[in-house]
């Protein structure tokens, strides 16, 4: 049975398996590789997208369950080519190492700016509980400050 | 061994800086190698062995300069340093430059590691070269032309020895074309910014306009280099050239390949250390729903499917026999017959000077076990691999340290020759090692082989973190004796696991100035897989140094900062302690329940000293609020990277401290995935500032140096908060948290 959803603003439709995580269903059967597979039992923040505007591990989130919501992933938040207030951060505090684990962690920094504008240390350390193994955090942590700044300035 | 010596010392003469012209007039410039070095490199390519060319940087007619660098991009952000190195010596404008990664072809690889190991320049062999070392002279002759990323090596050999010398020649050669084209002395041009000029005619041109004419002179072997004082490229943090991509998802992982009839692969791993799949049971295997086929490869059994996921259901789906393996291993008999070696068997010393035993018979010696545990790397990026093997061709695409070996494992597994193979790029998703093993390209070759079609076989995380190559667990026995405040002697023995690392590295050796010293290991070779773990074996001696150091320090009611410096003459590591103690406030007061803790190991020609302070809550919880990094890696190529390095260094190193360790029951590995074996997360970071130490010395490594001083740094911490020595790690055994 087909299963629709709003992708990055664009609806589509897949028949798939209803249990597949929704992290497959838009890695394998949609094509956007962006969104990250780490331990499959969502505790490390790779597969970080946004539905319906909430940051959410998808790598256990059953297709079933986002029919008719509103998925955000990685791949939209630049526009045109345009980085977004967090991405432009992210390369002004020069975050990423190894980088796979980085959008997982701009997703989730995304959804704390849209939801908290100006967030305090306690807010970041709460929000953002991604694994990172080159151990970036430092950074994320000035780089989701300066995100703060810029979307003001935006 | 002379005739390694000979042999490969001729291969290495016979490389040359040389030029060809690009299609369309440009020039590409980079090292040439003789059929006979290929015939040394590969047997299997020797008769196929045309003088090919190793472009290290190429200029296109549009005034593009691309610097094709050889090592992979796992976060270290070697590819920008380098293009430093070589941009700052050509002139460049650096906002012409970019980087690609090179091919995995004999022609890229690292000459100057193999040079360094064999002739003996002065550089030695890095640690993560030792586990693709057998010493039989094929072998060595082979791995030493691999394209290997580990041991801090990018930077400090094929970027100090061969970047720099390429950018010299480019630009002398750019300079010859603009003298000729306009018929003036080259002594009388500047080259600056990507171009040449004539200061008395006000002509210039650009590189791209040159290239061409450039090509058709012979590079200088022996280019002039510039003077360090002039250089406006390295020593500046430039932001690094992969990072756009890793922002927005582009960047493409091995994770990340997608081909045309690509299936995906999920894979079972024997349960037991070393067991065999025997049969396979596939009558609960789910038939349609996209699920391909079941391939038992003995080592592991696969399911294909059309989405990754599909294929993991349906191996859950099957009954696998497994036979045979050590089913009797635990950590408890690897650790017991350890502690027996320790006491038993016979020493085999490793440093030896003055009279240990005359010298602690005349004092009060102390002695002190220490033990750290098995470790996983645990790379974000699950093991994955993408092949498709067809008759006499076999494309693969693999997050792999050392490509070329990679590339030879492959063909030899699928009876191909190594030409036949073709490796593609792709980021790393963290290396730490791991990406240095090739069982991962074993399992993929072989189960590609049975599929003949283009295939992604990933591992679980699960699968990934009971299969690692770990960080060997090792048991080491320190006694020392102090007098009037001097350490007078230490005895020192460890066991040494195999993890690969040859005795040239010295990580046994003693920091300090001690005058009686007699260090030794037994042998004791570990039953698990083990292989090369984010700086090797420092990461076991420098605790065990570090730790046992501080309490002699106690002993002797010494500053343990102070007392450090009253062993040591070197004039590097005085400095580096020296200014430890300034910036990190060593000599101010804490509050009651916290303490301060410090560590100083030089390793791959980089001293870092390391204060960390932490707090003691209720519970028992361990908060780490500071950690300060004083590093002397001699010349800095990019501030901003290489302080990246040491920070990320940091928290690596406090996560195996505080929590980790891989443990193994009934011959299995107890921990799966993440929950099994945490990390610190960005709540618990602590604040961290690092310092460089202004040094005209050649560049030390950096990926790895900032991760050994870290346990013993904390340890000493807790010792100053608690009183409690740690002797074991994780820290978290001895009913601490981490706060």
């Amino acid at each position: 049975m087909a299963i629709n959803f709003l992708l990055n603003e664009q609806p589509v439709s897949v028949d798939v398996d209803p249990a597949m995580p929704l992290l497959w269903v838009v890695r394998e059967k949609l094509g956007l590789t962006g969104t990250k597979f780490g331990c499959g039992i969502a505790a490390c923040g790779a597969c970080t997208m946004h539905v319906d505007g909430t940051a959410t591990r998808t790598c256990m989130l059953p297709v079933s369950s986002v029919a008719g919501a509103q998925i955000r992933t990685i791949e939209a938040l630049a526009t045109d080519g345009a980085l977004n207030a967090v991405q432009q951060a992210w390369l002004e505090h020069q975050v990423p190492q190894c980088g796979y684990c980085q959008s997982g962690m701009i997703m989730a920094a995304e959804a704390l700016l849209n939801e908290t504008p100006d967030p305090t240390d306690a807010d970041i350390d709460a929000a953002i509980t991604n694994i990172c193994r080159c151990g970036i955090y430092d950074r994320v942590r000035a780089a989701v400050h300066r995100a703060a700044q810029l979307r003001k300035e935006g | 061994m002379a005739r390694k010596r000979t042999t490969l010392g001729k291969w290495t003469r016979r490389s040359f800086l040389a030029t060809a012209g690009i299609v369309g007039g440009g020039l590409a410039l980079g090292l040439t190698l003789s059929p006979n070095r290929l015939k040394m490199a590969d047997p299997d390519t020797a008769e196929k062995g045309e003088t090919i060319l190793n472009t290290w940087v190429k200029i296109t007619p549009d005034n593009r300069i691309t610097v094709l660098t050889p090592h992979a991009e796992m976060g270290q952000g070697a590819g920008t340093g380098l293009a430093q190195m070589l941009a700052e010596e050509m002139d460049a404008d650096w906002d012409q430059i970019q980087i690609v990664q090179a091919p995995a072809t004999d022609a890229y690889t690292n000459s100057d590691l193999g040079r360094g190991y064999i002739v003996g320049e002065g550089a030695r062999i890095p640690a993560f070269a030792y586990p693709m070392l057998d010493f039989a002279f094929f072998k060595i002759s082979e791995n030493l032309v691999g394209q290997l990323t580990g041991g801090s090596t990018a930077i400090r050999l094929t970027g100090h020895h061969g970047m720099r010398r390429a950018g010299a020649a480019a630009r002398e050669m750019l300079v010859k074309a603009a003298a000729v084209e306009w018929d003036v002395p080259a002594g009388t041009l500047v080259a600056s910014k990507g171009t040449v000029s004539d200061p008395k005619t006000g002509q210039s041109a650009s590189y791209g306009a040159l290239a061409a004419r450039a090509a058709d002179f012979t590079p200088s072997l022996k280019p002039v280099l510039k003077s360090p004082d002039a250089y406006t490229i390295v020593g500046t943090s430039r932001p690094r050239l992969d990072l756009p991509g890793k922002v927005t998802g582009a960047a493409q992982f091995g994770m990340d390949v997608t081909l045309p009839g690509m299936v995906y692969a999920a894979v079972a791993l024997p349960p037991v250390l070393g067991a065999r799949a025997t049969a396979v049971d596939q009558s609960g295997l789910p038939t349609g729903g996209g699920v391909g086929e079941v391939v038992n490869i003995g080592r592991a059994v696969a399911v294909t499917a059309d989405s990754y996921w599909t294929a993991a259901r349906a191996l859950e789906a099957l009954q696998i026999t497994w036979d045979g393996g050590q089913p009797d291993l635990s950590s408890d008999t690897i650790r017991a017959a350890q502690d027996a070696d320790l006491t038993d068997k016979e020493r085999e010393v490793m440093d030896r000077d003055g009279d240990v035993d005359a010298a602690l018979e005349r004092g009060t010696p102390i002695s002190l076990n220490f033990s750290v545990p098995y470790l996983a790397h645990a790379t974000m990026e699950p093991m994955n691999c993408t092949i498709w093997v067809r008759d006499g061709a076999c494309d693969v695409w693999v997050g792999h340290q050392n490509q070329i070996m990679a590339r030879n494992w492959a063909a030899r597994r699928l009876d191909l020759t190594p030409d036949q193979v073709t490796m593609h790029p792709v980021y790393l998703g963290g290396g730490f090692g791991r990406r240095a093993e090739m069982d991962v390209i074993s399992i993929a070759g072989a189960i590609g082989d049975k599929i003949r079609q283009p295939v992604k076989v990933i591992w679980s995380r699960e699968e990934d973190m009971a299969n690692g190559a770990y960080r060997p667990a090792i048991l080491s026995r320190m006694t020392g004796t102090v007098e009037d405040g001097k350490i007078t002697a230490i005895h020192h023995t460890y066991i040494d696991a195999d993890s690969g690392m040859p005795d040239s590295e010295r990580p046994f050796g003693l920091q300090y100035d001690i005058p009686n010293r007699n260090i030794a290991r037994i042998k004791c070779p570990s039953p698990l897989p083990v292989g090369t773990w984010r700086a090797v074996d420092f990461t076991q001696m420098g605790f065990f140094h570090e730790s046992f150091m501080d309490a002699l320090a106690a002993e002797a009611g010494a500053d343990p900062l102070a007392f450090r410096l009253d062993h040591t003459s070197d004039p590097r590591i005085r400095a580096v302690l020296e200014h430890a103690r300034e910036v990190a406030d060593w000599e101010t007061t804490l509050p009651a329940g916290h303490g301060r803790g410090i560590a100083m190991v030089k390793s791959f020609e980089t001293i870092v000293a390391q204060v960390v302070e932490v707090r003691i809550d209720a519970g028992r919880a361990v908060h780490v609020p500071r950690v300060t990094s004083v590093v002397d890696c001699g010349r800095v190529i990019n501030p901003d990277a290489a302080e990246a390095q040491i920070t990320g260094s940091v928290i690596f190193g406090l996560t195996a401290a505080l929590y980790g360790e891989i443990t193994v029951a009934n011959g299995q590995i107890q921990q799966r995935n993440f929950p099994d074996y945490d990390m610190l997360r960005l709540a618990n970071a602590p604040v961290q500032a690092v310092h460089f130490m202004e040094s005209d010395h050649p560049p030390g490594g950096l990926g790895e140096p900032g991760v050994p001083p870290v346990a013993p740094a904390l340890a000493n911490a807790l010792f100053q908060a608690t009183g409690e020595r740690i002797q074991t790690l994780p820290i978290t055994k001895h009913g601490f948290a981490v706060a």
